[in-house]
C-alpha cells in the first residue's frame, strides 16, 4: 500500500505545485488584492497539501517517527503565519506573504530530509524571525527619522563587514562569518539591508554626479570588503544592487552603462588577481577534467540535477548528500534531484512572482526614499536566486551564496524575512496612505 | 469584479511613477534571465539525464542497481545477447550466450561498460514496470527488472562476418543504407565477455593486440586505395562536366622530380580514362590526378566527408584524420591521393561515407539501440532512423555509384560479378610498412546498385589485397543478408 503512496505522490506533488504557481501567475490578472482572496485560500490549501505528502513520504519511506513531530511544528507555524499576519495587519500583501510560506515550508522540509539536526535548528530560528519580524510594518508606520540616518547606514554597514574580514570565522574558505554565544552570524546578510537604506537615503532628493560619486565611493568600499573576504557572491549582489539603484534612482541610462563596463572591467581585474576566482571560473567552463577536485561540487550537483529528471527519483530515493555543502548552497539541485526539474522550475517561478510582486509595489510608491528601498530589496533578492540556482546548474560560475527561505542558514532566512517585512510594512503604509486620500476601501 | 479592475487600471495609468520605464526594464530584465536560465536547465535535462546517470562517478547508479535487476539486451529478432541470471542464493550474473560473438558491440558491464551494456545502461538499471508489480516485488523482497534493450544487431549476419573474419585481425560493419542500423559490428581478436573478470587483468598488460579495443569503430587504418572515393569526388567537384573526359597513359607507375610512385604489384594499366582508373585502382593515374587538384579546396571536401571530426555517433569511437595542406611537399601529396601517407580512417567512418553515396548523399546516422521496454513488452522508448545530413550532392553521389558499380563490373571487385544482386564498391590494399606485400585488405561497397538497402566495409588486417581477400567476404555477407531478404525482383 505504501508503495503505491509513494509512488504516485510524486506526481502529485509535482501537479499541485504546477497548480500553485498557476495560482501564482494567476494572482496577476488583478490590479487589486480583494479580487484575489479566493485564489489565496487555494494557494494555502495547497500549499498544507503539498506539505503533507511530502512529509507523508518522508515518514512511509525512512519509517521514522520524528518526521511526525516536525511536520506537526511546520504546520503549526505556517498556519499561524497565513492567519495571523492577516489579522494584525489587515493591508498586508497576501501574495507575498503566501509565497514566502511556500518557500519556508518547502525548505524546512527539505533541510529535515537532508539533516534533521539541522532542520530543529531552522525551524527555532524561523519562528523567532518571524515574531521579530512582525513588529516591523508596526515600526514603518510610526518612525519617521529613517531618512536623516544614510551616513550612518553606510558606517554601521562598512564597520560590520570590516569586523567580520578581522575577527571572522573562516568557514567554506570564507571569511564571511562571526561567533557570538555560540551563535554564528553571518553580517553580510543583515548589511545588505543596511545597505538598500543606505542607497535609498543618499539618492531619494538629490541625485547630482556628484552625490552619485560619493555613493560609488561608499558603496565600493562594502564591495572591496567582501570581496577581501572571499565573499564574491555578496559583493556581486552589493554591486548589481548599486548599479540598479543609481539608474532607478537617476534614471540615467548613461549610469547602467557605466556600471556594466565597469562591472566587466572589475571582474576581469578580479580573475587577474585572484586565484580563488579564477578557479571558480575554471570549474565553470570545464567542470568534468576537474571532477576529483575543484569540479567536483558542480559535477556532483549536475548529477542530482540530471539523475532527478522531470519527476525527480522520489524523496528519499535519491543522493544528495554527497554534494558538498547541500543544504546550503546546493538545496536548488537536491530539490531537483528528489523533487524533479518541474518542481524545481515552478519554485523558480514562485521566487520570480514575488520579485514581480515586489516591482510591483515600487512602481505605487510616490516617496522615492520608500520605493527604492522596496526596489533595491527586490533587486537584491531576485539576483541572489539567480546566483545560487545558476551556479547549481552550471548557467554562471559558482559563487556560494543561499536560496532565500530555503537554504539552511540562520541569518540568510532572518535577514529575507525582515527584507519581505520591511516591504510588507511600506505596503501597508501605501495602503492606509491610499485610503486616507480616496477615503474608500 | 471587472468592473472594479477597470476603475483600478484607470486610476494606475493616470498616475503613473516617474521612474516607471526604468522599473518596468529592470524587472523585464530579470525576467528575461530567468526564462533564459529555466530553458537552460530544460535543455540540459533533456538532453543530458543520460549522461549525468552514465557517469562513473555518479553514486546513483548503485542506488538504481540496488533496486532494480540489470535489463536483457536482444538481437533484432529477439534473441538474447545478455541477460542477468539469479543462483540459488540470489547472486547475480551476467550472461553472454553467444560467448565472443558479441564482445566488442554489445560489451561488458562488470569491468567498467563497453558497448550497448555502456550505451544503454540507462535504460537497463531503470525500470518502467507496472506499479502493481513494483508493490508485489515490494512484498516478496525482489527487485524490479530493469527495462530491455532490442538492438538492431542480426545474429545470422554477425556469425557469417565472425566466421569470414576468421583468424585474421580486423574488422567488419554490416549497416543499413536507408536507415542507419547496423545489422553487425565484428573486431578481432575477441574475448568472451562472460569470463571478463578473470581475463581482465591479461586483457590489460597484452598491450600488442588490443583486444579490447573495437576495431570497428575505433581502429584507425591507413584507408589505401578506398580513399581514391575522396580523390575521385573532389575531381569530379574541380571539374564539372568535363571529369569524364579524363585520360592518362599509364606505365605502371608515376614520376613527379624525386618522387616516384608505382601501381599495385607493378601493374601496367596501358591507356585509362576517370572510370577505368578508379575500377582498376592505378595509383598512377590517380597520383597525376591528386596533383591537379586545388589542395585547399581538397581539405575543405574532407572536411565535409567528416575527416578530422567527431561523427554523428553514440558510441565510442576514433576520429579519423586526413591533413592536405598548400605547404605539403608533392611527394606528400601524391600519398595522400592514393590513401598512403599520414591519413588515417575507422571502418565506421569508411562505412558512413559508403551509406551516403549508397543514400543520394544522405547520411544516415548509424545506430545499434532500436528501441527500450518494459518487462511486458511495453514500448518505453524507441530510436527512429535520423538523417545527419547530405554529404555530398545527388549527383555526386550517383556519379560516384556508377565509378563504384564498375569497380564490380571490370575492375578490381570482379569476384562480385554475376550474382543475383549488382554490387558496388571500392576496394584497397593498404600499406602498413616499407615491406612489400604487407597490406590491410579493404573493400567497402552496397548493393543492390540500382535500390541500394545493404552497405559492408570490410579490413582484414595483413591479409594481403583487398580483391582477393576482402571482396569474397563481401559476397559472402551479401549473400547472407540476401538470403534473409531477397531482392525484391522489379515487376513489370
Amino acid at each position: 500500500m505504501s508503495e503505491y503512496v509513494i509512488e504516485l505522490s510524486k506526481y502529485f506533488i509535482c501537479g499541485l505545485m504546477v497548480l500553485y504557481t498557476f495560482c501564482c501567475i494567476y494572482a496577476f490578472r488583478y490590479a487589486k488584492e480583494c479580487g484575489n482572496r479566493p485564489v489565496f485560500v487555494v494557494q494555502n490549501i495547497l500549499m498544507f497539501l503539498i506539505q503533507t505528502l511530502c512529509f507523508v513520504n518522508l515518514i512511509l519511506i525512512s519509517d521514522d517517527i520524528q518526521y511526525l513531530f516536525l511536520f506537526a511544528f511546520v504546520e503549526v507555524f505556517l498556519l499561524a503565519a497565513v492567519c495571523l499576519v492577516p489579522a494584525i495587519y489587515e493591508n498586508c500583501n497576501r501574495q507575498l506573504l503566501n509565497n514566502m510560506c511556500m518557500l519556508l515550508g518547502i525548505g524546512l522540509m527539505m533541510i529535515s530530509r537532508l539533516d534533521y539536526a539541522r532542520a530543529i535548528r531552522q525551524y527555532v530560528i524561523v519562528l523567532v524571525s518571524l515574531i521579530f519580524s512582525l513588529l516591523i510594518p508596526f515600526f514603518f508606520s510610526k518612525v519617521r527619522f529613517l531618512k536623516k540616518m544614510t551616513w550612518l547606514y553606510a558606517a554601521a554597514g562598512i564597520l560590520l563587514l570590516s569586523l567580520v574580514l578581522i575577527m571572522g570565522e573562516v568557514t567554506h574558505g570564507s571569511r564571511i562569518s562571526v561567533e557570538i554565544a555560540d551563535l554564528t552570524f553571518q553580517p553580510s546578510e543583515f548589511v545588505k539591508i543596511l545597505f538598500v537604506f543606505f542607497l535609498a537615503g543618499a539618492l531619494w532628493e538629490e541625485t547630482s554626479f556628484l552625490r552619485v560619486a560619493v555613493t560609488a565611493v561608499l558603496a565600493g568600499i562594502h564591495v572591496i570588503v567582501l570581496v577581501l573576504s572571499t565573499d564574491l557572491g555578496g559583493a556581486l549582489i552589493f554591486f548589481i544592487a548599486y548599479v540598479l539603484v543609481v539608474f532607478v534612482a537617476t534614471r540615467n541610462y548613461l549610469y547602467l552603462l557605466a556600471g556594466i563596463l565597469g562591472g566587466s572591467a572589475a571582474a576581469v581585474a578580479a580573475y587577474q588577481l585572484f586565484s580563488h576566482v579564477r578557479i571558480r571560473v575554471l570549474a565553470w567552463q570545464d567542470p568534468w577534467s576537474y571532477i576529483d577536485n575543484q569540479g567536483y561540487q558542480i559535477t556532483q550537483s549536475l548529477f542530482a540535477v540530471g539523475s532527478g529528471s522531470w519527476f525527480g527519483m522520489g524523496l528519499l530515493k535519491g543522493n544528495p548528500t554527497v554534494i558538498p555543502y547541500v543544504s546550503a548552497d546546493f538545496i536548488f539541485s537536491s530539490i531537483c534531484e528528489e523533487l524533479g526539474v518541474i518542481f524545481g522550475i515552478c519554485l523558480i517561478l514562485v521566487c520570480v512572482s514575488c520579485f514581480i510582486t515586489i516591482m510591483q509595489t515600487a512602481l505605487c510608491i510616490y516617496d522615492r526614499f520608500y520605493q527604492m528601498i522596496v526596489f533595491g530589496l527586490g533587486a537584491m533578492y531576485i539576483f541572489q536566486i539567480f546566483l545560487t540556482v545558476g551556479g547549481g546548474i552550471k548557467f554562471i560560475p559558482l559563487t556560494g551564496v543561499t536560496l532565500p527561505f530555503i537554504s539552511y542558514g540562520g541569518s540568510s532566512v532572518m535577514s529575507t524575512m525582515i527584507m519581505f517585512f520591511i516591504i510588507q510594512g511600506i505596503y501597508i503604509r501605501l495602503q492606509q496612505e491610499g485610503v486616507k486620500h480616496s477615503g474608500k476601501t | 469584479m471587472a468592473k472594479r479592475e477597470n476603475t483600478s487600471a484607470k486610476r494606475s495609468s493616470g498616475r503613473r511613477v516617474a521612474n516607471f520605464p526604468e522599473i518596468m526594464l529592470t524587472m523585464v530584465l530579470f525576467c528575461a534571465l530567468f526564462l533564459g536560465m529555466s530553458v537552460y536547465l530544460v535543455h540540459f535535462v533533456a538532453t543530458s539525464e543520460q549522461d549525468m546517470i552514465n557517469n562513473s562517478y555518479n553514486s546513483r547508479q548503485e542506488i538504481l542497481l540496488s533496486r532494480n535487476y540489470r535489463g536483457t539486451i536482444f538481437s533484432r529478432d529477439g534473441e538474447v545477447l545478455a541477460q542477468t541470471v539469479l543462483d540459488k542464493e540470489q547472486n547475480e550474473s551476467r550472461v553472454y550466450p553467444f560467448a565472443n560473438l558479441f564482445s566488442h558491440v554489445v560489451g561488458y558491464s562488470t569491468q567498467g561498460r563497453m558497448g550497448v551494456e555502456a550505451a544503454a545502461n540507462y535504460y537497463l538499471i531503470n525500470t518502467n514496470t507496472s506499479i502493481n508489480n513494483k508493490v508485489a516485488n515490494d512484498m516478496a523482497g525482489v527487485k524490479n527488472p530493469g527495462d530491455n534493450v532490442y538492438t538492431t544487431l542480426d545474429v545470422q549476419i554477425q556469425e557469417v562476418a565472425d566466421e569470414q573474419l576468421s583468424v585474421y585481425k580486423g574488422a567488419i560493419l554490416v549497416t543499413e543504407v536507408k536507415t542507419g542500423k547496423v545489422l553487425a559490428m565484428v573486431s578481432h581478436p575477441d574475448f568472451d565477455p562472460n569470463e571478463i573478470d578473470d581475463i581482465w587483468e591479461g586483457l590489460l598488460e597484452d598491450e600488442s593486440s588490443s583486444v579490447l579495443l573495437n576495431r570497428a569503430t575505433q581502429g584507425l587504418y591507413p584507408p589505401g586505395s578506398t580513399f581514391k572515393i575522396m580523390t575521385a569526388l573532389e575531381y569530379i567537384r574541380e571539374n564539372p562536366g568535363t571529369w569524364d573526359h579524363y585520360q592518362y597513359q599509364c606505365s605502371g607507375s608515376y614520376r613527379k622530380g624525386e618522387s616516384k610512385i608505382s601501381c599495385y604489384h607493378g601493374a601496367n594499366h596501358g591507356s585509362v580514362t576517370f572510370e577505368s582508373s578508379f575500377a582498376k585502382s592505378c595509383n598512377s593515374s590517380f597520383a597525376n590526378i591528386g596533383m591537379s587538384l586545388d589542395r585547399r579546396q581538397f581539405q575543405e571536401t574532407l572536411d565535409g566527408l567528416l575527416f578530422g571530426k567527431e561523427l554523428p555517433v553514440t558510441f565510442l569511437h576514433a576520429k579519423s584524420s586526413a591533413q592536405i595542406s598548400g605547404e605539403m611537399t608533392d611527394e606528400d601529396m601524391i600519398q595522400t591521393s592514393i590513401g598512403q601517407g599520414k591519413t588515417q580512417i575507422t571502418p565506421l567512418h569508411l562505412n558512413m561515407i559508403t551509406c551516403a553515396i549508397a543514400n543520394s548523399g544522405q547520411l544516415m546516422k548509424p545506430y545499434v539501440i532500436d528501441r527500450v521496454e518494459n518487462d511486458t513488452g511495453f514500448v518505453v522508448k524507441s530510436f527512429k532512423p535520423s538523417s545527419y545530413g547530405y554529404l555530398m550532392s545527388q549527383d555526386e553521389a550517383q556519379d560516384l555509384k556508377e565509378l563504384m558499380t564498375a569497380v564490380v563490373e571490370n575492375g578490381t571487385a570482379t569476384k562480385l560479378k554475376g550474382l543475383d544482386y549488382t554490387a558496388a564498391g571500392k576496394t584497397g590494399s593498404a600499406e602498413y610498412n616499407n615491406v612489400k606485400g604487407d597490406s590491410h585488405a579493404w573493400f567497402t561497397g552496397f548493393a543492390p546498385a540500382e535500390d541500394p538497402e545493404v552497405c559492408v566495409t570490410i579490413i582484414v588486417e595483413g591479409a594481403g589485397s583487398g580483391g582477393d581477400y576482402a571482396v569474397p567476404i563481401a559476397r559472402r555477407l551479401f549473400n547472407a543478408y540476401f538470403e534473409e531478404k531477397p531482392v525484391q525482383e522489379a515487376t513489370p
